[in-house]
């Protein structure tokens, strides 16, 4: 076991090591930073001077290993638009991010599997077609769509929700930012938090559906039935349980692509996280925090990846036993 | 304001400050006044030092809150600011008397020591402002209130650009290490960087860098308030859509830019109205004429654009009326010159070639291509207002006269990154936007005609490398010229040769558009400056 998750650890670091490579290749055709640093009147000696100074002439070897070098010791350099050391700035924004990113996928888990039971008990009725039909949508249409339909529809057309941003936000002890705790916040998270979560929460009620019929169609439903257990006893105490592990499973790795493409959704309402941050710093070129933001992500789904394969052992024995057999 | 929102805004306030156990009955009767201005724009405030980023939009902002000797009025005449007035000795002696009573808003008194430190700080190494000051001029202080500067050469555009040199408190600046400017190549930036001390009307309540800012009145200002704001927040909103929804939603009350296709809808709703007027940067094309062939083009051993009967044909194959209506939707101001209208006061004298795509052709054949060529352009596609749809305008224009343009349109990184200096000046035909920073001809004539060499030195961004001595002959003269009229009379000299030569295509003025609530007054100044100063909430 801990042979197996050293390899594991090895084949996690080599993964970051590569994803920050292909990052610094792509970084010599997003621009010249130098750009945005200053104003038109600058002359081009200055400029070059710049260039200098901020290590851009150096080849591209160089530049990457010294990125190498600080970010083990969780330096990130500073941001070139925001004169920030990038640590900070991600860090200030990454409660926005995962706030948004858990209360999308609490959205999806607590819509999406009620839906999913109620679709497969009831699979001819007219409420079921009509779920089915919404899933369609959710699956078919891309996010910033229907960001817009939503801001246009509920903010500009009823005036609900408020169309941007994160509202009053509150400073717990001077490291988290959190809007849950205000009327505000609250209210600017539903419209952000529905359109990155539909996606999910279609997947979601497509598959407890799925897994309902699967279970329901079982002997051991049908001696529950025989033994004379309630309705709601057999559905829920016996078919739902049985169709959970792959529902968690699903959500658990979907949680780190919620937190990845936010950027779309945090761009259509301007919520001020992470993946807007990113989004800001490819329009400007701030190369230090493209890279620091892909290395986090690559982080992310490297270590969600690596915690299923090491649970995965733990729950099946065929696979340790198959690693031994090698 | 509409009643329901004030509402609504009074009872967010009054909770929060009954959770600061604070006199209620007498909080509400004062925020009962309360006008708040919240406003978004489509880029970021960063960095508060004045003199780290040489950009309208961040120098507008700041301009809020700090203040410079000279002032810009709603028409852009230079007025007094922190100099009451001021007098030229003789050509290289100018004498600026200060305006008394001024604090800074930490209370500190602004005296002639500021001035010489904000004039030394702003030649600094690390500044992005070094062209607001002659680098050789001389300062010193009189008295408390008097500054002398001592110039080299004789220079009557010295306070031109002062508007937005803003003036420092020296103590401050000594005391919080910001003695020398914030600079991109900073790795641990001083606090300047997030603070401001400034004397102007309002102060910095608080600043996340592109998340939202908060400026409010500053109560000791000197000056007598124009506004009737209590607070401003600003929040920059990046999409063009969501910005243009907050708008409508009520959730912001003042945005910029509008998209000119969004401005019927923000016309059509009873509490909006867009706000359009010309501004002051030019759109132009330019031809590349340093090299000896063209590496784009089909015609190899020689470049066609060194022709001037080339240069007129394309000129004249460009539909400029089309342009506007259709591209630009009426919302655009053609111009003869490379300089806005406003800013030249012999610019009437001047009138665009007429579109004649016939003339076109025969200008073509006459200088021997007569069944046209291919050239590449390049052309930013986020940069200036449907600065993409443009260059498509021109690619199907000039298809009708034989030449085959490869369009090539990218983000503005990639697009300055490829056709400025460092970039090796390489495009063959581009699209390019300037204001000049000293709302003078001289900046025009040198930064975007001057002859330059291979690393830009000397007209930098005459990406195309035209040249013409005469016109560098009349900006050597134009530089040092007191008298106006005389100055004025060799401006008009550079831009006939210019004209005759055709050593770019001027195109037009884009048009400002900003949206606002009906209830919001706000002057709107052809430079897009956003002058809280001058906002009120009806």
């Amino acid at each position: 076991m801990i042979a197996f998750a050293i390899r594991r650890f090895m084949q996690a670091l080599g993964v970051m090591l590569v994803v920050a490579l292909i990052s610094f290749l792509m970084f010599r055709f997003v621009g010249d930073p130098v750009n945005q640093l200053v104003g038109v009147d600058t002359s081009p000696a200055e400029r070059e001077a710049l260039r200098q100074a901020l290590g851009l002439n150096d080849p591209v070897m160089i530049q990457f290993s010294r990125f190498i070098v600080k970010a083990v010791q969780m330096d990130f350099g500073i941001s070139y638009q925001f004169k920030q050391p990038v640590a900070a700035l991600i860090a200030s924004r990454l409660p926005a991010t995962l706030e948004l990113s858990f209360v999308s996928a609490l959205f999806a888990l607590a819509v999406g599997v009620p839906m999913g039971v109620y679709t497969g008990l009831y699979r001819n009725t007219l409420l079921a077609r009509g779920f089915l039909a919404i899933s369609l949508i959710g699956v078919s249409l891309p996010t910033f769509l229907i960001g817009i339909l939503l801001i246009f529809v509920v903010s500009v057309h009823l005036g609900w929700l408020p169309s941007f941003g994160r509202g009053e936000t509150v400073n717990l002890g001077g490291v988290w930012t959190t809007g849950l705790l205000t009327k505000s916040g609250l209210l600017s998270l539903i419209l952000p938090a529905i359109t990155l979560g539909l996606f999910q929460m279609t997947l979601i009620m497509r598959l407890v559906r799925g897994e309902m019929l699967e279970v329901l169609r079982t002997d051991y439903i049908k001696f529950a039935r025989a033994r004379g257990l309630s309705r709601r006893a057999v559905n829920f105490g016996h078919a739902l349980k049985n169709t959970l592990v792959p529902v968690i499973t699903i959500t658990g790795l979907q949680l780190g692509s919620i937190i990845a493409f936010a950027i779309i959704t945090e761009t259509v309402f301007q919520w001020p996280g992470m993946g807007l941050l990113f989004l800001q710093a490819v329009q400007n070129v701030d190369i230090p925090i493209m890279a620091a933001y892909l290395l986090l992500i690559a982080f992310l789904f490297v270590t969600i990846n690596f915690i299923v394969d090491l649970l995965y052992v733990a729950v099946d024995p065929r696979i340790r036993l198959g690693e031994a057999r090698r | 304001m509409s009643i329901g929102q004030s509402f609504r805004g009074l009872r967010a306030r009054s909770r929060k400050l009954a959770l600061a156990a604070a006199g209620a009955g007498l909080l509400l009767g004062s925020t009962a006044h309360a006008e708040t201005l919240r406003f978004a724009f489509q880029g970021t405030l960063n960095a508060l030092d004045p003199y780290s980023l040489n950009e309208t939009f961040t120098l507008g902002m700041l301009g809020n809150v700090y203040e410079g000797l000279t002032k810009r009025d709603k028409d852009l005449k230079i007025v007094p600011g922190l100099a009451e007035s001021w007098e030229v000795v003789d050509p290289l002696t100018w004498r600026f008397n200060l305006r008394k009573g001024v604090k800074f808003a930490n209370g500190n008194d602004f005296t002639a020591d500021d001035v010489i430190f904000s004039a030394e700080r702003v030649r600094a190494e690390t500044s992005d402002l070094k062209t607001r000051i002659p680098a050789d001029s001389q300062w010193t202080k009189i008295d408390d209130h008097t500054v002398e500067v001592k110039l080299t050469s004789p220079n009557p555009i010295l306070h031109y650009e002062w508007d937005t040199w803003y003036i420092f408190d020296k103590e401050w600046a000594e005391a919080e290490g910001a003695v020398s400017p914030v600079s991109a190549r900073d790795t641990n930036p001083g606090p300047a960087a997030f603070k401001a001390n400034g004397t102007g009307p309002f102060v910095i309540d608080s600043h996340e860098p592109g998340v939202k800012t908060i400026f409010k009145p500053n109560e000791s200002w000197w000056g007598e308030p124009e506004h009737n704001l209590t607070e401003v927040v600003f929040t920059p909103i990046a999409a063009d859509g969501t910005r243009v929804a907050a708008l409508l939603a009520g959730d912001v009350d003042l945005v910029d830019p509008v998209p000119v296709q969004d401005i019927p809808r923000v016309n059509s709703d009873p509490n909006t109205e867009a706000l359009t007027g010309p501004e002051l940067r030019v759109i132009h094309l330019g031809f590349n004429q340093f090299r000896d062939e063209l590496p784009t083009s089909d015609i190899k051993g020689k470049n066609p654009f060194r022709d001037v009967n080339v240069r007129k044909a394309i000129y004249q194959a460009i539909d400029m009326e089309a342009i506007k209506e259709r591209v630009m939707r009426g919302l655009s101001t053609p111009v003869p010159l490379l300089i806005a209208n406003e800013l030249f006061s012999g610019s009437g004298e001047f009138k665009r070639l007429p579109y004649d795509p016939d003339a076109a052709k025969q200008l073509l054949a006459d200088a021997g291509y007569a069944d046209g060529f291919s050239v590449g352009m390049d052309c930013p596609n986020d940069r200036y207002v449907n600065d993409e749809a443009i260059c498509q305008a021109v690619v199907s224009m000039l298809a009708r006269i034989g030449v085959t343009v490869n369009l090539n349109a990218q983000p503005k990184a990639q697009y300055f990154a490829k056709v400025l200096a460092p970039g090796g000046y390489d495009t063959d035909f581009y699209l390019l936007g300037w204001t000049p920073g000293s709302f003078d001809s001289w900046n025009v004539i040198t930064n975007l005609v001057g002859c330059r060499d291979e690393t830009g030195k000397g007209g930098p961004f005459n990406l195309g490398g035209y040249c013409s001595e005469e016109v560098d002959a009349l900006a050597a003269k134009i530089v040092g010229e007191i008298d106006p009229e005389k100055r004025d009379a060799l401006i008009k000299e550079a831009y006939t040769i210019m004209t005759n030569e055709v050593s770019h295509i001027p195109l037009h003025q884009q048009s400002l558009v900003w949206g606002k609530r009906k209830n919001i007054d706000i002057v709107q100044r052809p430079d897009n400056q956003v002058l809280f100063y001058w906002a009120t909430v009806n």
